[in-house]
């Protein structure tokens, strides 16, 4: 690993896109990018055969600067139409991007129905606790009594475990970590894009301009060291009484698993449709 | 001869296979289901893919999903469903990507009444999802024509890259008649034209003589971005204004410049006629019958069966009234098109009839309408 060859980002970014991004200076979500193109890079796919889809939202405007095929859709929808694209296409490797919102709130029935149909694509859900692109409202992973714009006297609804939805909703690959653990990052997105079926990495990251200030949680710096600090692997986490468990972020792979996967499957529709003809 | 006794769902199934149309992404709802069951049989048939989404939502997502993948691909809905699509109808308009909606009108408002027939989403069809944009909706009045305009609007999609919504209804899509299924092969269908130059070069929103840009699939080496947001031509957002003027008299433009080759509709009778019934779908059914017993009474009465409402044929509409002291638009709704009727030939010469509780206008109702009475 440690001879590895630099990677050349520039590859992977669009010469012709005005910079620079849209992105609060210092926000997670670009660490998410870097993480994606190393991962992609790693596995050696040809650009021509990579398509990024994203719904609406700060993470939603990742796709626009990376040099693939990239389509930028509506809020929540993304997987729907990139089941669309990759039914479509098969040898397209489809990555998802999403927010916490656009995935679990507005798209959380597309969310569970891409985990059960187990199509071969990847979603990547960037969780900031917070609807970051309209200013700092609660999300369905906001914690409990957290601020928001939307939650003035602290938020009242349970957060939802992203991972362990998608492991019980029928994923065949599911990964937790952080933007302050960038390359246990490149790891689980490189898995999750060469698992063959669906596969969903949450990466925790934050929103130090809105769930930040709302919070008194400091700057980009407080929040990844909170990161750091608030989250622990599997093993350690086995260590942990439920309630201090509960208190941290708990890092890796949460579920690994082989099943059928849908375009597999609808090969034998075609089988069976042609024999019945 | 391959001669059938099919509904109207089944010959706009035909029609989408006839057309090339390779993925079929929906949700059940009646009075469209049909629609879907054939497509869901047929399709692994015919090389392509069938999958019923988990809501009408997603349906049109990975309809249009499919499109940028390369394939053909349509939904078929009602009242709900269509409600639900909006938002990617304009998602469709937006990002140029060739799609095809088939609404099988159903009572509304809510769930109204699903079995029941209604010509009410008409102005939905126009205005449904928010925002300036240009829209092809076409309405059958036959089985052979829901085969038909079906193809055309597959090709019309392709040609002009825009979503097309084939608006036809509950009537229509059950009725049962002869039809005769076309040899595929000498149906007539508008492939996605090659792209001419090199990936660099590549504008998938730059301007061209005809105004549509040729569209890349994904996957086939030209890499772009395709964004619901205002782009420039690269597909880029923008907010510059010398950018978002041009695309939306594009848009428009490549519509209006081609009314030509979009409107359809037929005329019975309009040269001497002093009546003239302007109606759609379901409702010229019942038209013709009182045409012809109106003639029968040697009344002078004509009629125009539209069959692009939209964009509204201004001229046919103009030149066949033109010498009509009565005008009389027959809808199974409170009075939608008769707006657009009225906005052509003047309020004081228009006479609407109207049902809206999922019966038909009758012909003696229309009949009344033409006597004046
Ligand atoms: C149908 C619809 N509803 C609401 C919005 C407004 N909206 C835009 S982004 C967003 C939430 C973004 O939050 P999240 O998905 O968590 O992504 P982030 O910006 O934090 O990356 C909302 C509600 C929209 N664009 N479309
Ligand atoms: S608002 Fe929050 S999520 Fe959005 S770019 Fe800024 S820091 Fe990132």
């Amino acid at each position: 690993m440690a001879h590895e060859e630099p990677i050349n980002y520039y590859e992977y970014l669009r010469p012709n896109k005005k910079y620079p991004n849209v992105w609060c200076s210092g926000c997670g979500i670009g660490v998410v990018m870097g993480s994606l193109i190393r991962a992609i890079d790693r596995i050696g796919l040809d650009k021509n055969d990579v398509a990024v889809v994203s719904g609406i939202g700060c993470t939603g405007r990742m796709p626009v600067y990376m040099d693939f095929n990239t389509m930028h859709t509506t809020h929540g929808r993304a997987l729907a139409f990139a089941t669309g694209l990759k039914i479509s296409r098969p040898k397209l490797h489809v990555i998802v991007v999403m927010g916490d919102g656009d995935a679990m709130a507005i798209g959380g029935n597309h969310f569970l129905h891409a985990c059960r149909r187990n199509i071969d694509m990847t979603a990547i859900v960037v969780n900031n606790w917070i609807y970051g692109m309209t200013g700092g409202q609660y999300s369905p992973t906001t914690p409990l009594n957290a601020r928001a714009t939307t939650a003035p006297y602290g938020n009242v609804e349970q957060a939802m475990p992203i991972c362990e939805v998608a492991a019980a909703a029928g994923a065949s690959y599911v990964a937790r970590t952080t933007v302050y653990h960038a390359t246990e990052m490149d790891k689980f997105l490189e898995a999750a894009i060469r698992k063959h079926g669906f596969s969903v990495v949450e990466t925790v990251s934050y929103c130090h301009t809105t769930f930040g200030r709302l919070n008194k949680r400091g700057g980009v710096v407080d929040m990844m060291r909170w990161l750091k600090d608030n989250s622990v692997g599997q093993i350690a986490a086995q260590k942990l009484d439920e309630e201090e468990k509960a208190a941290k972020i708990v890092r890796g792979v949460v579920c690994d698993v082989e099943k059928p996967e849908y375009l597999d499957l609808y090969q034998q529709v075609i089988d069976r449709a042609m024999e019945a003809k | 001869m391959d001669i059938r006794f099919i509904q109207g769902n089944d010959a706009i199934a035909w029609g989408a296979l006839a057309a090339g149309c390779r993925f079929f992404g929906g949700y059940p709802i009646t009075p469209s289901t049909e629609v879907a069951e054939l497509m869901a049989r047929e399709l692994p048939r015919h090389g392509g893919k069938f999958i019923q989404m988990e809501d009408e939502i997603a349906s049109l997502a990975a309809v249009i999903g499919a499109s940028v993948g390369g394939l053909k691909s349509m939904t078929a809905t009602s009242g709900p469903g269509f409600s639900l699509m909006q938002e990617h109808i304009g998602y469709a308009a937006m990002t140029e990507v060739p799609c095809v909606i088939v609404n099988v009108q159903r009572l509304g408002p809510s769930t109204g009444q699903p079995t029941a027939a209604s010509q009410g989403d008409v102005m939905q069809a126009r205005w449904g999802t928010h925002g300036d944009h240009p829209i092809i909706a076409l309405c059958p009045y036959t089985v052979k024509q829901c085969f038909d305009l079906t193809v055309a609007a597959f090709n019309m999609s392709e040609k002009y890259r825009t979503p097309v919504i084939l608006l036809t209804d509950e009537v229509i899509g059950h009725m049962r008649e002869k039809f005769e299924m076309p040899d595929f092969a000498t149906v007539e269908r508008v492939e996605r034209p090659h792209i001419p130059v090199p990936h660099e070069w590549y504008r998938p929103y730059g301007d061209t003589p005809s105004d549509v840009p040729p569209m890349a699939n994904f996957g086939d080496g030209y890499r772009y971005h395709i964004t619901g947001l205002f782009h420039d031509d690269k597909g880029y957002p923008t907010q510059r204004l010398d950018e978002v003027d041009p695309w939306i008299d594009r848009v428009h433009r490549k519509i209006e410049r081609n009314l030509e080759d979009i409107l359809l509709w037929d005329e019975d009778e309009v040269e001497d006629a002093n009546t003239v019934v302007v109606t759609y779908g379901a409702s010229v059914r019942s038209a013709r019958h009182a045409v012809k017993l109106a003639r029968a009474h040697r009344a002078k009465v004509g009629l125009i069966a539209i069959k692009t409402i939209w964009p509204f044929p201004v001229e046919a509409v103009e030149r066949a009234t033109a010498h009509a002291r009565r005008v009389v638009v027959p809808e199974m709704n409170l009075g939608q098109l008769a707006l657009e009727v009225e906005r052509v030939v003047g309020r004081r010469k228009v006479t609407r009839v109207n049902i809206a509780n999922g019966e038909m206008v009758t012909p003696q109702m229309i009949l009344d309408a033409i006597e004046g009475k």
